[in-house]
């Protein structure tokens, strides 16, 4: 029964009424670029008078910096502010006891089930192909990362892919509702069910079951080897695209490469009650660290689409037509788009593109 | 499903012999068996992302439109997070395509914001109420209204405080007409022991969460013997499971006399679907008026808010005069269902104190002022409130 009423008492976690108007965001610079691209960030907020406080927590795996208090004290300060930035937090190839990452556990207590990378191509830089603009959906808590594996038998290692029916439908219904908020006509579902019956043809079943609620939108499916060919040659065909979780990872990069690579895409995660705003192709890039060539234009534009879900619109669009402007301008441009700018050298002319009226 | 295809089919071989009229009988069936097709459709999960809810708007006819642009205005300057999908339904089109894709868009977010959609009488009889359709549709059987007398509103009664619950899917409102007989009309009023027992429990369980010690069955029972008889009978039954809560039962005659010379003796009041229709719009006559009272139907998986009497107000529609404050309330309460209990809380206070304080009342209750004027207002309080807003 649904039976509710008004709640006059004091019910709230944080306080409801704040005078000074500042939001407070957690960041996470995570490893690699991630600290030197937040520095970035940081600075074009500040000379944009962005009303954004950010609250830093050093989390890293590979630096010995992690432990189980720090990563309750950023779940604690993700839980209250709701929405985070982050970097990388690298995983270690090496296998040290413990088969979940930081970061996968940051997902999962966080429940960020849904990864959402919007492949624009950038006015101004051309590549192979023009004009892209694709979403890519990836459900992000199960599937192959499940880090379920064990050796029974020596020599034998059993890796587990969990696919369940209520997150396949959370994660299709997130994809049709997203192409409803958005405007998009057609949502492709990305699987291999031909080997994977059942697991991925559970997927399927969930997606074609959620699609019956969206008859303006047309549904699809495809294969993912035929959808990473179609991809290179033909992108054009497809509009927003939902897959499990490692499905999604390959073609997260994949389409970001199509438009000009890790440094140049945005992406964020969504739960139900979080947002978190990261780069969309996932790489710390260590062999970048300290020699300024990282490019800021991923995170600058991440930045953005946080302020547009804190409501900030002015600021957002602020920031975005300033990375475009310059991206567009053609003049500094970093290593991976061809040019020889260091990262400081494009963030002093995105600050200078910034067309902003200082608060007198 | 099997019985309806087998009536038509049956109706196929029996309609040359009898005309046209069985034909219509033949449809009479396909209105009752439709709504149990719709109830095996998946319940998808909630739209929340983020931490942003969405919310199917149906802006409807008349004044809907401008009080639910209003209502948009104020979520975005206090940064509500909700977003809206707005289903757009022409009420003037024969088809009921566009009712399908609102019925539609509602069962993917769970909740909405209606404005009333027309129903022209002047239309042919087969194309039916479409704000039935969506309440048989979705299965919200139960109509929830709270009449509160507001202390900045001149009315006869003052300190009025009455809740009533309204069977919303049967009763006389089942669409179930024909004409066996040339110039007899038979008009079906269906009461169900399911969806009275539904509604009697749905009733006495609101009675006991918000602390009301009474709960009166409002019937026509001595005429309606078996009918409202029935109706009567499940509340008794459902009022025995509820001791410490009083049940008493009015004929509707005898109840609207009384709501008109001593309304305080009222506390909750249950009953079918065209009594609580006439019983609510005689209460919210008595707090002041169709712009003042929200209200909210509610199903198993579904919630629709809407204003409680219902009215399309054509005559008012565009000039700015109609009372934002229905369809604002009716937001909070939406708000309280999505337990976004501060914004909630913040938009009523906000609303109250325009109403109550500085007494910017609109021409329905006696006052000047404009609905922009009113809804500025109000955004200036929640503003003063200290709230995080966007520039006025």
């Amino acid at each position: 029964m649904i039976i509710q009423g008004p709640h006059e008492t004091c019910f709230h976690l944080s306080p409801p009424a704040r005078a000074d108007a500042t939001f407070r965001v957690t960041m996470v610079p995570g490893d690699g670029v991630g600290p030197e691209l937040m520095t970035a960030v940081k600075e074009v907020f500040k000379a944009g008078d962005v009303p954004v406080e950010f609250e830093e927590f050093h989390l890293s795996e590979v630096q010995n910096m992690a432990s189980e208090e720090k990563l309750d004290q950023v779940l604690t300060s993700m839980k209250t502010n709701k929405v985070a930035m982050k970097g990388k937090i690298h995983t270690p190839m090496e296998f040290k006891g413990e088969l979940a990452s930081y970061e996968m556990r940051l997902r999962r207590k966080l429940d960020l089930f849904a990864n959402v990378v919007h492949v624009n191509s950038l006015p101004g830089y051309s590549t192979r192909h023009n004009n892209l603009d694709l979403v890519i959906i990836r459900e992000q808590t199960e599937g192959e990362y499940s880090s379920l594996e064990h050796e029974s038998v020596t020599g034998v290692i059993e890796c587990l892919k969990i696919i369940t029916r209520e997150k396949s439908r959370r994660i299709a219904k997130f994809a049709f509702d997203y192409a409803t908020k958005k405007g998009r006509n057609k949502v492709t579902a990305v699987h291999k069910a031909n080997i994977m019956k059942l697991a991925d043809g559970l997927f399927l079943q969930s997606c074609a079951e959620i699609a019956q609620l969206y008859p303006k939108i047309q549904y699809e499916n495809i294969i993912i080897d035929n959808c990473c060919m179609q991809l290179v040659q033909n992108p054009y065909q497809f509009d927003v695209l939902v897959m499990p979780n490692l499905y999604g990872n390959i073609i997260d990069n994949l389409a970001a490469g199509l438009v000009g690579g890790a440094g140049v895409v945005p992406g964020e995660s969504y739960s139900a009650e979080y947002a978190v705003f990261e780069t969309g192709a996932r790489h710390p890039f260590a062999q970048a660290v300290g020699r300024n060539i990282a490019n800021p234009t991923a995170m600058l534009l991440s930045a953005s689409n946080m302020l547009r879900h804190l409501n900030l619109e002015y600021h957002s669009n602020m920031v975005s037509d300033a990375v475009k402007r310059v991206i567009k301008q053609g003049k500094v441009r970093t290593r991976d788009l061809g040019g020889y700018s260091t990262t400081s050298d494009f963030v002093r002319a995105v600050v200078e593109n910034l067309r902003h009226r200082p608060a007198n | 499903m099997a019985a309806h295809s087998a009536v038509l089919s049956m109706s196929k071989i029996i309609n040359p012999f009898w005309g046209g009229r069985l034909g219509n009988t033949v449809k009479v069936f396909g209105t009752t068996l439709t709504s149990h097709r719709n109830k095996t459709l998946l319940t998808p999960p909630p739209a929340k992302y983020g931490g942003r809810h969405t919310v199917t708007l149906i802006p409807g006819d008349g004044i809907g439109p401008e009080l639910l642009n209003h209502v948009r205005e104020v979520f975005r300057f206090s940064c509500v997070p909700v977003d809206f999908e707005v289903v757009n339904v022409n009420s003037a089109l024969e088809t009921d395509d566009d009712m399908n894709n609102a019925i539609t868009a509602i069962r993917r977010n769970g909740i909405a914001l209606k404005g009333n959609i027309e129903t022209k009488h002047t239309m042919a009889p087969s194309v039916k109420s479409r704000n039935n359709l969506l309440r048989t549709s979705l299965d919200l059987y139960a109509n929830v209204m709270h009449c509160q007398s507001l202390p900045g509103v001149q009315t006869r009664h003052k300190n009025i405080d009455i809740m009533i619950i309204r069977e919303n899917t049967e009763g006389e409102y089942s669409s179930l007409e024909h004409e066996s007989v040339s110039g007899v009309v038979e008009s079906l009023k269906i009461i169900t022991r399911n969806n009275s027992l539904r509604i009697a429990d749905y009733a006495f369980k609101l009675a006991r969460e918000k602390g009301r010690r009474r709960v009166t069955a409002v019937h026509k029972a001595n005429i309606m013997k078996l009918g409202d008889g029935l109706f009567l009978q499940c509340c008794r039954e459902v009022a025995s499971g509820y001791p410490d809560i009083t049940f008493d039962s009015m004929i509707v005659d005898n109840t609207t006399m009384q709501l008109v010379s001593k309304p305080h003796q009222f506390d909750v009041m249950v009953m079918p679907n065209l009594y609580g229709n006439v019983v609510s719009n005689v209460c919210a006559g008595l707090v002041g008026g169709p712009g003042l009272v929200p209200g909210a139907n509610y199903g198993n998986a579904y919630a629709v808010f809407e204003t409680a009497t219902r009215n399309t107000g054509k005559s008012i529609a565009g000039k700015n005069i109609a009372n934002p404050t229905a369809m604002l309330l009716a937001s909070c309460m939406m708000l309280d269902h999505l337990k976004l209990y501060d914004h909630a809380t913040m938009i009523r206070h906000a609303v109250l104190k325009t109403m109550n304080e500085t007494r910017l009342h609109t021409a329905d209750i006696g006052g000047q002022g404009t609905t922009s004027e009113v809804v500025q207002t109000i955004m200036r309080i929640i503003q003063s409130g200290g709230q995080l807003t966007t520039e006025l």
